[in-house]
């Protein structure tokens, strides 16, 4: 305040052409002029290049028949749907592809972060061995090692390999029975709904008992015994309505089941051993960044090891961890665009199909770039709140 | 990958390019040197690299009749190979100067993505190819019902498809990769039942098989694939070079022009071979298309009359063996027709 006053009292040397905040406005209204200045001076050339190539404009094209047919539509598609809705169909299966990926990732990632820091020589070094591999391969190489190292190795459809539960495996992908849920099993849901409500509330009042009392409660167990027991009573009470589709061999395929390809096997499976190497040196990197005295001072307080890293050293790491894991679930989102070079239906790919059959290239890069912001604007902004719990919170 | 690059760049360039029309496509490329030909990435007949590195095929060839007659040098062309996705945005965007990629004539095609198709260099029609040793029994496409089908993305091929099993009631599973050579590894290792593309791409793409003795191509044929050279749409004399040039190569062979007897036929008296040849006294066929007169006859020095170029890359004299059948000259019962030069 001090400063801006004297500066503002002074009478900045007679010209105004010396005056900080005259000169400050005078700079940012040309660059926003010269911004919005080249912005428009792009779209008005491309608009009337568009217009001398006799090439047709406009998102119009989204509403006619795409006319061509995807290999996984997780919500209805045939080819007589819209071109807009084979868009939402590649948007989809990268949403699901990533949110699969991130999940696999997640899990690997800690598991190995952590076995990193082991006391056991031979796990430490498998560990160090693991994110030495995978965080040096390109991952558009990884993809290929699954889909072409991996997966295209096993038998043709009939000479499917039997797996326990009547689940199959061969160069087609993983089929594996389907439940067909009869009627009644909405009970089901709702007692499981109900369990995790009431599992929340025990939480709830195990924590605040023990705030006061001192007392604690198996609410683990509890939890548990919850969630998988009263979905199970549901299931008796509603007489067991469930029935299974076994995958039978047809003519040229096992039908039937649940039927995972393996492009999406080998696209998720790459992309979460790839970046699981990345998140496995964040989280080794955050526990490391917890200092030795808060484990050593909550093992005087007489905490045992396991409640030492629960509750001391995991929470504190979290901060360091977070931020860097937000940015590999990003690149790991991004790099599912990958998925075209082994045919799995991302938005990259349909995006592609459709920019081609309609020949609308800038339109068709333009919905791919928004689609992806949107995506990540989105995963930033949900691990920006778990950050923002996550934080320390200073008193 | 790529192709989203040249999307990116196509977009850049349409915003970067100067708003006041370009010049000619035909001063351009006499200004460079050099003829800008987009190819396919690798199908056997119609343009694929040998193994000294020297493009082959029908639409190979085409360019270097498109350079003899601008250049008087068929060998003034560099070659871009292009996926089916990157084809129209690398024409559109400049790129290339000429778009000679076994292509699909098609109506939205030619009026709506800014092209022009010159004519069509050969006739085809989609069919199916599977091995008949891992499914005995299986001789007809409808049959195919359940299959798993590898088609390459952004095709006519893949629309075609789509319009054949929903026609005939049958379910498919469609395995789409971007690049050729994805979804000819894909159906070698098994991954589908059945390839489908144009014919004349099936049988050359069985020979590039680990064992082609084993597949069959199936006797169906779904669609008609006119397949031809395009050029940007707006750019008249460009697209009557390309035109004229196809007609050339027509016109020798019905008469009876060739690459071994073309200084022969240059003293012809005959007024139609004269016309043709630019030897006619103050004939300006050439000159009129803003070529040299005697364009013809650097044409069918270079790359033969259009028989030859068929028999030479898929007919007797290649290892694809295909027969002419529609691809006959009009006066051989078949479609090839080039219009009277007058």
């Amino acid at each position: 305040m001090a400063s801006q006053e004297i500066l503002r009292e002074e009478p900045s040397r007679g010209s105004f052409v010396n005056d900080p905040r005259i000169r400050g406005l005078f700079f940012q209204t040309l660059v926003v002029i010269l911004l919005f200045g080249s912005i428009w001076w792009i779209v008005h050339n491309v608009i009337e290049n568009l217009q001398r190539l006799h090439i047709a404009s406009g998102f119009g094209f989204l509403k006619s028949r795409a006319g061509f047919d995807i290999s996984d539509t997780p919500i209805a598609y045939t080819s007589d749907s819209s071109y807009f809705r084979a868009l939402v169909v590649g948007l989809l299966n990268t949403i699901i592809v990533a949110v699969a990926g991130i999940v696999l990732a997640t899990i690997v990632g800690f598991t190995i972060g952590i076995g990193r820091l082991s006391q056991n020589w031979l796990i430490r070094k498998i560990c160090a061995v693991y994110v030495e591999i995978f965080r040096n391969i390109p991952p558009l190489l990884v993809i290929f090692f699954w889909y072409s190292g991996v997966l295209a190795v096993l038998p043709p459809p009939r000479e499917s390999i039997h797996l326990p539960f009547g689940s199959f495996l061969n160069q087609r992908g993983f089929y594996f029975p389907r439940a067909v849920w009869g009627d009644g099993s909405w009970l089901i849901g709702v007692a499981l709904l109900l369990a995790i409500a009431m599992a929340w509330f025990v939480v709830h009042r195990a924590r605040q008992r023990q705030k006061a009392t001192g007392q604690q409660f198996p609410v683990f167990w509890t939890s548990v015994a919850l969630i998988v027991g009263l979905p199970v009573l549901a299931f008796l009470l509603g007489g067991m309505p469930l029935t299974f589709d076994f995958p039978k061999q047809s003519t040229f395929n096992l039908t039937g089941g649940f039927w995972v390809k393996p492009e999406f096997l080998s696209l998720l499976l790459a992309l979460s051993f790839y970046t699981a190497a990345f998140i496995a040196e964040i989280v080794r990197a955050g526990i490391r960044g917890v200092s030795k005295g808060q484990s050593e001072a909550a093992g005087a307080l007489g905490l045992r090891s396991g409640p030492i890293l629960r509750l001391v050293v995991i929470p504190q790491a979290m901060r360091i961890v977070i931020p860097p894991l937000t940015s590999q679930y990003l690149n790991l989102t991004k790099n599912s665009s990958l998925a075209i070079a082994i045919g799995y239906p991302d938005l990259t790919a349909t995006a592609g199909t459709v920019l081609n059959q309609t020949g609308q290239a800038v339109e068709g890069v333009f919905i791919m770039m928004i689609a992806y912001l949107v995506l990540s604007l989105v995963t930033s902004a949900v691990m920006n709140v778990v950050n923002a719990r996550m934080a320390l919170v200073e008193r | 990958m790529k192709h989203i690059a040249i999307g990116i760049l196509g977009a850049a360039a349409l915003g970067f390019m100067a708003s006041a029309a370009s010049a000619g496509t035909l001063d351009t490329v006499k200004q460079k040197g050099f003829l800008q030909c987009g190819v396919s990435t690798g199908l056997a007949g119609f343009s694929a690299p040998d193994d000294k590195g020297d493009w082959k095929g029908i639409d190979a060839d085409f360019c270097r009749a498109v350079a003899a007659a601008v250049f008087g040098d068929a060998s003034k062309v560099k070659f871009t190979p292009l996926s089916a996705k990157e084809r129209f945005t690398a024409l559109q965007s400049g790129e290339i100067d000429i778009l000679s990629r076994n292509t699909t004539w098609t109506s939205n095609r030619d009026s709506a993505l800014g092209l022009d198709f010159v004519g069509v260099t050969y006739y085809d029609g989609q069919g199916f190819m599977i091995n008949a040793k891992k499914l005995p029994g299986v001789n007809s496409a409808l049959q195919l019902s359940g299959a798993a089908v590898c088609v390459q993305s952004g095709t006519t091929t893949e629309l075609n498809l789509a319009d054949y099993f929903k026609k005939n009631k049958m379910e498919y599973n469609p395995v789409v990769f971007e690049k050729l050579e994805e979804v000819n590894a894909a159906y070698d290792a098994g991954r589908c039942d059945a390839y489908t593309t144009d014919q004349s791409g099936l049988y050359g793409i069985r020979l590039t098989l680990s064992s082609p003795a084993d597949h069959v191509v199936l006797p169906e044929i779904i669609s008609k694939e006119p397949l031809g050279p395009a050029v940007r749409q707006g750019d008249d004399q460009w697209a009557h070079i390309a035109r004229w040039t196809y007609f050339a190569l027509l016109n020798a062979e019905e008469a009876g022009i060739t690459q071994a007897n073309v200084d022969e036929m240059k003293t012809s008296t005959d007024p139609n071979i004269q016309r043709l040849l630019g030897t006619e006294p103050d004939g300006k066929y050439g000159a009129d298309l803003g070529l040299s007169n005697d364009f013809v006859v650097n044409i069918v020095k270079a790359v033969g009359n259009y028989g030859e170029m068929f028999e030479r890359n898929v007919g007797s004299g290649s290892p694809l063996k295909i027969a002419r059948g529609i691809n006959a000259l009009w006066t051989k019962g078949g479609l090839q027709y080039g219009p009277p030069i007058r």
